[in-house]
């Protein structure tokens, strides 16, 4: 691979050499990765149409285009608003919304009869639409950039957040399953032809709550504690709060029958306690009580049923899909098929037979993808989104108050906890699970949110590397950082010790 | 399309996405290593006397800075690192603080540590038992040297390059 590093250099050179300022703020490093990413979606669909047209056809770059054009506006909102966000995470997630909306028109490509499919319009069908619900993501994201200038204006609202959070996870629960009801799993509130997914937004607004409510609390919960086995442990009145998200969390499990969106949130408060006290400790409790709940739950499906009968049938395809594989284990089967058919290399973008998976917009949209591009491909995809959680980590570990520590380790975590979820589930590491993959799969909901999720992330990162002494651009956009105060002569009375 | 066209374009569509990877992990690499650039380009006037070194430094250092480290080297919290930024460092009981002290000594904003044009400055934010600069107790904002360790109560803590 050091073929493919040579070139990495050249287009940062140029953003170095305009000036010190630019240099620090890397805003042109920012642009040149977008661009390449932007040439990298066109290529993808030049190369299905290749393969699915046999020719390439005059317009093929246009989504591309449209793409690059929503990305570059948001690139110039971070110049102009966040100018020392960090770099490298625009281009990595523009990369995977491109290729999700070039793998949707790839999907609507091979639907189409084959007569009709070279004047299949540019923006038509569900590629068109996710480009549509990009460019809607992509406003939001930057209106939040917008209204939000410092990331400690948001824990002002973190109780509010934080019931938000708790109503948008129950809604889906509450209501009859004829509304909120999606291939088993009740996590909809589908309004005619339109659905969306309540649980993506309260992801962010229940992080937002923990990370507030653990700056607060986290001296009493690391510091109170008793030894046991080598690692501290927390006294019996302070599990109050991780027993409670554990209690939500398996009541998820049991009214929405989704076993991810329970992983997912109580890992993610999990790990925002761990990263508050930096105890492992309660690494351990949590896992104890996560597999302990499922476990429990697994028994309880076979024996009781009920609301656990759901959660029994996926543990029983997770262990052995080929037990029935054209009926409850075929999507499963299909996805390792498909994924073991691409081999190392792949079928090539068009090549593939991704109209036999069930669901391959949505959850399946990894084998579907990895069916074309191969184990080769899937892994730099895999490397883009470890990137992109990489680079939130970076923020959390730079940014220098608490509440931003968590909430951007916390976002960063769970955003890569939700790719194992669903990549685990599809190549049957962990039982499969509805979530969607961030900014890869089909719908709206899940793209927003995840928007907004970086739109945090670049808020925090700007935050952390924004040079505080020395004016430079950002001054202006920061009324808190003011002028220090003088503090000469302030009185001191000295005990001697 | 000939089948020639197609490999090509599979495996070059392949190569590119790991080009794409490389390049972010370059510019990521090139982001920390422009840091450390900066660093070494202060961490040579630090013999100098800094009150009196700071104002012939050239205008280009004005953002970096000597220090990059603030080693806690004695008290609970000894072993604590924690890596220099551009943002003041406060010091105290009080959880909002940067570095948060359970020292008995120390109050609850305790000092701080303030840089300035590549210079750390210590400052007593009005503490019961107050704070030392090595032995030398700390009235105004203060230049640190690297290495003279800052005294809060039972805690000693020391700028580290």
């Amino acid at each position: 691979m050091t073929v493919a590093a040579t070139p990495a250099p050249s287009p940062a050179t140029a953003g170095e050499q305009s000036g010190v300022r630019l240099a620090r703020s890397r805003r042109n490093a920012e642009l040149y990765l977008l661009l390449l990413a932007m040439v990298l979606v066109a290529a993808y669909g030049a190369t299905v149409e290749a393969n699915l047209l046999d020719t390439v056809t005059s317009d093929f770059w246009m989504p591309a285009a449209a793409l690059g054009a929503v990305f570059l506006g948001l690139h110039l909102v971070i110049r102009f608003l966040a100018p020392f966000a960090d770099p490298a995470l625009l281009p990595a997630v523009a990369l995977l919304n491109g290729l999700g909306v070039g793998f949707l028109r790839r999907i609507d490509l091979g639907d189409a009869p084959v007569a009709e499919r070279e004047s299949l319009a540019v923006f038509a069908g569900q590629g068109g639409r996710q480009l549509a619900w990009t460019l809607g993501a992509v406003i939001l994201a930057a209106g939040l950039l917008a209204i939000m200038r410092d990331h400690r204006s948001i824990s002002r609202y973190a109780y509010t957040l934080g019931l938000a959070g708790i109503v948008l996870v129950m809604i889906p629960a509450v209501l009859p399953s004829s509304i909120s009801e999606i291939n088993g799993a009740k996590l909809w509130v589908r309004v005619g032809s339109f659905s969306i997914q309540p649980g993506e937004f309260a992801k962010l607004a229940l992080l937002v709550f923990f990370a507030y409510y653990l700056v607060r609390k986290r001296e009493v919960l690391s510091l109170a504690s008793r030894r046991f086995l080598g690692i501290d442990f927390p006294r019996g009145r302070d599990l109050g709060p991780v027993v409670g998200v554990w209690l939500i969390s398996v009541l998820v499990l049991v009214f929405e029958k989704d076993l991810g969106t329970s992983l997912l949130y109580f890992g993610m408060f999990v790990v925002t306690l761990y990263i508050a006290t930096e105890r492992v400790s309660w690494l351990l409790i949590g896992l104890v009580l996560f597999f302990g709940g499922a476990y429990l739950a697994y028994v309880l499906g076979s024996t009781v049923g009920g609301p656990f009968a759901n959660f029994y049938v996926r543990a029983e395809i997770w262990l052995d899909p080929f037990a029935d594989p054209t009926n409850k284990g075929y999507q499963l089967v299909q996805g390792l098929l498909a994924l073991g058919t691409g081999g190392l290399f792949g079928a090539g973008p068009g090549g593939g037979q991704p109209e036999i998976l069930p669901e391959v917009q949505n959850d399946f949209i990894f084998a579907g993808i990895g069916e074309e591009i191969g184990l080769f491909g899937l892994s730099a995809l895999l490397v883009v989104y470890l990137l992109i959680v990489e680079r939130g980590l970076r923020a959390a570990l730079a940014v220098r108050d608490s509440f931003g520590k968590l909430l951007a380790g916390g976002l960063a975590f769970t955003l890569g906890l939700q790719v194992f979820v669903i990549v685990g589930g599809i190549s049957k590491l962990i039982p499969l699970t509805g979530q969607t993959t961030p900014f890869l799969s089909a719908g709206g909901s899940s793209l927003m949110a995840n928007w907004l999720l970086i739109a945090v992330l670049l808020r925090v990162s700007d935050g952390a590397r924004r040079p505080v002494t020395g004016g430079g651009g950002g001054k202006a956009a920061r009324p808190s950082g003011g002028p220090p105060e003088q503090l000469h002569g302030a009185p001191t009375e000295v005990i001697k010790p | 399309m000939p089948e020639l066209v197609i490999t090509v374009a599979r495996f070059g569509f392949l190569i590119l996405l790991w080009i794409f990877v490389f390049t972010v992990v370059g510019v990521i690499r090139r982001d920390l290593f422009a840091g450390a650039r900066s660093g070494r380009l202060v961490a040579a006037p630090r013999a100098v006397g800094a009150s009196t070194g700071q104002a012939a430094k050239p205008a280009k250092v004005k953002r970096g800075r000597a220090a990059h480290q603030l080693v806690v080297t004695a008290g609970q919290l000894a072993g604590t690192k924690i890596t220099l930024g551009e943002a003041q460092i406060t010091i105290g009981r009080a959880e909002d603080s940067t570095l948060v002290i359970t020292d008995d000594y120390a109050s609850a904003r305790h000092a701080r540590l303030v840089p300035r044009e590549g210079q750390w400055y210590v400052e007593d934010l009005g503490s019961t038992n107050g704070t030392y600069l090595d032995r030398a107790k700390v009235s105004g904002p203060t230049p640190v040297p690297l290495g003279v360790p800052i005294r809060i109560g039972r805690t000693s803590l020391e700028l580290r390059p």
